[in-house]
């Protein structure tokens, strides 16, 4: 423990983590924005809030920056509680989707707002300008305004803007969901190899998972104002712990089964009118009963309609992809009647054709039925 | 597609509608034009000789030119009274909630609904009980009344619109409230409040019922003294005034326009 804790304050140990969100709530009304949330982002660390819109993403975002204030519990940053600071002196970069570069003033005024407010001398505001620009590659386009810079333009001066007062945590707020494909790709490469160059705590906001999957140290995954799970993007992909997370990260397949008895390694299932021994690395599986079988497409192999141990379908469209085909099937097994599996395109099949699915032993997880607990 | 004759019929039938609704919303002001121009000194319709005496008289007709300086005046003190109070207003029921919230809303857009001359009526008994002298703040004050409703709402619009990530974003970057307000939101409201503010002036230069009961011979506004005038003479002097009359607003009303759109570029932005 410290020695000089305030009465009422936090114990000031010299902890990692460069933001805590202790039990914090928030509703508008009578609609509840945020569950009580418990979130430690350790320093230097890149974690993103994933999840659809609506699930409270945002509002945690707010709530760190100041621009809500918590129903519930507190928040810490650098160890401070700041649950009641306002935004304006909790040292805090954004960069939001629509950017919010002021239009009435230059890029370098931009960019020097931020310093302005700190009453930091002219020269130095000078030099830093100067190097925030160098930082995002606009050295050239510091006397143009926001409306003459090209939508990725202004996003790097928006990150500029942000950078340049050093801020304790960078939050960004779906920064890239208004610039086309290849300049987005473009620009996630940039913004990482700058955060970890600055070893900068970044909280990111995304309801697309290919870039929360891509750029993240960890995922926190949200729906309905609450988290549910927080891992690496392996963990994530790999063991999604329930239904949601498996179905909002990646593509899934959802089987209907029945959970036979429990094994040593995992469980006995019956699914499709075969059965199946898995080992599963769950220690939640649910009692024996209908359940859920989650397999990612990659994790289904295509075999011969007869083959024993074999789910049969039919395939009912092959789209090229390019580098694979997909596959669906229609299978009566599956929860929603169709299965999705990724083939090279030269074993494509046509339409109508009859075929065997074959499921592996480790991967697949197993959840309660809709309905019940996830 | 072939058009049927029914189709043209209508097409036409349209259009002659349209243009008999321009002609009718205009003729007043045709009939004014041309009768501004005639040579005889009673006021009659269609002019036999032409003359552009009577816009000189106008300019020498001492009431005229004193209660153009009055109202200019009283427009320009009313006008950014009410811009700063109702920008006030706008702002705090924009951003605040509080009791009574509703009932202030309602109380400060009564003057929509309550009749000008009321509102005269009003405040030449309050001075009179009051003893106070019918100087030029009184009809500033009865101005204020009048034209603070439309321009509370027109800020207020323009509050709504506003991208409150600015503020945010300004606040994030160590600004104070305070602060943000004067180098981010003001200057970005700008071009809404001085058409607000225009807007203001226009609907004072133009108001007479109100200031009838509240001006003096040496408050009186233009409109008044135009009033008393026509109340002495029928010659066509009034009809040169009200053409240049005319011209002054409508060239207000343009910059406001031009101003209007300004805000929308700075809005898209």
């Amino acid at each position: 423990m410290s020695t000089d804790p305030p009465a009422d304050g936090p114990s000031r140990t010299l902890g990692k983590h460069a933001v805590k969100i202790d039990g914090v709530s928030k509703s508008f009304g009578k609609t509840v924005a945020l569950e009580p949330v418990w979130l430690k982002i350790r320093r230097g660390e890149f974690l993103t809030l994933l999840g659809p819109s609506g699930c409270g993403k945002t509002t945690i975002l707010n709530l760190i920056a100041g621009f809500l204030e918590a129903d519930k519990g507190e928040i810490f940053i650098d160890d401070e509680l700041v649950t009641q600071v306002p935004p304006h002196q909790r040292e805090i970069g954004i960069v939001f989707q629509n950017y919010a570069l002021f239009p009435h003033m230059s890029v370098t005024q931009n960019v020097a707002y931020g310093l302005r407010t700190r009453r930091i001398s002219k020269a130095e505001t000078e030099t830093r300008v100067r190097e925030a620009l160098d930082l995002v590659k606009l050295q050239d386009f510091a006397d143009r305004r926001p409306k003459q810079l090209s939508g990725g333009q202004q996003q790097r001066v928006a990150l500029a803007r942000a950078l340049v007062i050093r801020p304790r945590v960078l939050l960004l707020d779906e920064p890239f969901s208004a610039l086309d494909r290849n300049l987005r790709t473009a620009m996630q490469v940039e913004l990482k190899e700058i955060q970890s160059r600055l070893g900068l705590t970044t909280v990111f906001v995304t309801h697309d998972q290919t870039e929360a999957l891509s750029m993240s140290e960890r995922i926190a995954v949200m729906s309905r104002g609450s988290i549910r799970q927080i891992g690496t993007p392996t963990e994530i992909y790999d063991h999604p712990q329930n239904r949601f997370v498996s179905t909002f990260v990646g593509d899934a397949n959802l089987f209907s089964a029945d959970l036979l008895r429990k094994t040593a390694q995992g469980a006995r299932l019956g699914v499709g009118g075969t059965t199946l021994d898995l080992d599963t690395y769950q220690d939640d599986l649910p009692d024996p009963g209908p359940v859920t079988l989650f397999v990612r497409p990659e994790q289904c192999t295509l075999t011969a309609p007869d083959q024993p141990g074999a789910i049969t379908a039919t395939v009912a469209l092959s789209v090229y992809q390019g580098s694979h085909a997909e596959l669906h099937l229609d299978c009566p097994a599956s929860e929603d009647g169709r299965v999705m599996l990724r083939v090279p395109c030269g074993e494509a099949q046509d339409a109508g054709t009859k075929v065997g699915l074959a499921l592996p032993q480790r991967g697949p997880a197993i959840y309660a039925k809709e309905g019940g607990p996830e | 597609m072939r058009k049927t004759p029914l189709d043209r019929v209508l097409d036409w039938t349209g259009r002659l509608l349209l243009a008999a609704i321009l002609g009718f919303v205009m003729l007043p002001f045709v009939v004014v034009f041309i009768a501004s121009f005639n040579e005889s000194a009673i006021l009659s319709f269609p002019p036999r000789s032409w003359s552009t005496k009577w816009y000189v008289n106008a300019f020498e007709y001492r009431d005229f030119g004193l209660g153009l300086v009055n109202s200019l005046k009283i427009a320009a003190f009313g006008a950014t009274l009410a811009l700063i109070a109702g920008a006030g207003f706008a702002y705090v029921l924009d951003r605040y909630d509080f009791r009574f919230k509703a009932l202030l809303n309602s109380v400060l857009m009564s003057p929509l609904i309550i009749p000008n001359f009321t509102i005269g009526l009003g405040l030449l008994v309050l001075s009179a009980a009051a003893s106070l002298p019918r100087s030029t703040w009184l009809v500033v004050a009865t101005h204020v009344i009048i034209v603070l409703p439309f321009v509370a709402r027109s800020v207020y619009v323009s509050l709504r619109n506003f991208e409150r990530r600015y503020e945010q974003a300004a606040e994030s970057l160590g600004g104070t409230p305070v602060h943000v307000l004067w180098t981010v939101t003001l200057p970005l409201l700008l071009p809404g409040l001085i058409s607000g503010g225009i807007f203001a002036a226009i609907l004072s230069f133009n108001e007479f019922t109100a200031s009838l009961f509240v001006v003096n011979q040496s408050t009186k506004t233009l409109p008044v003294a135009m009033y008393d005038y026509v109340r002495e003479y029928a010659d066509p002097t009034l009809a040169a005034v009200s053409v240049m009359y005319l011209v002054v607003v409508a060239t207000a009303l343009v910059i406001v326009h031009k101003l209007f759109r300004l805000e929308k570029v700075l809005n898209v932005d």
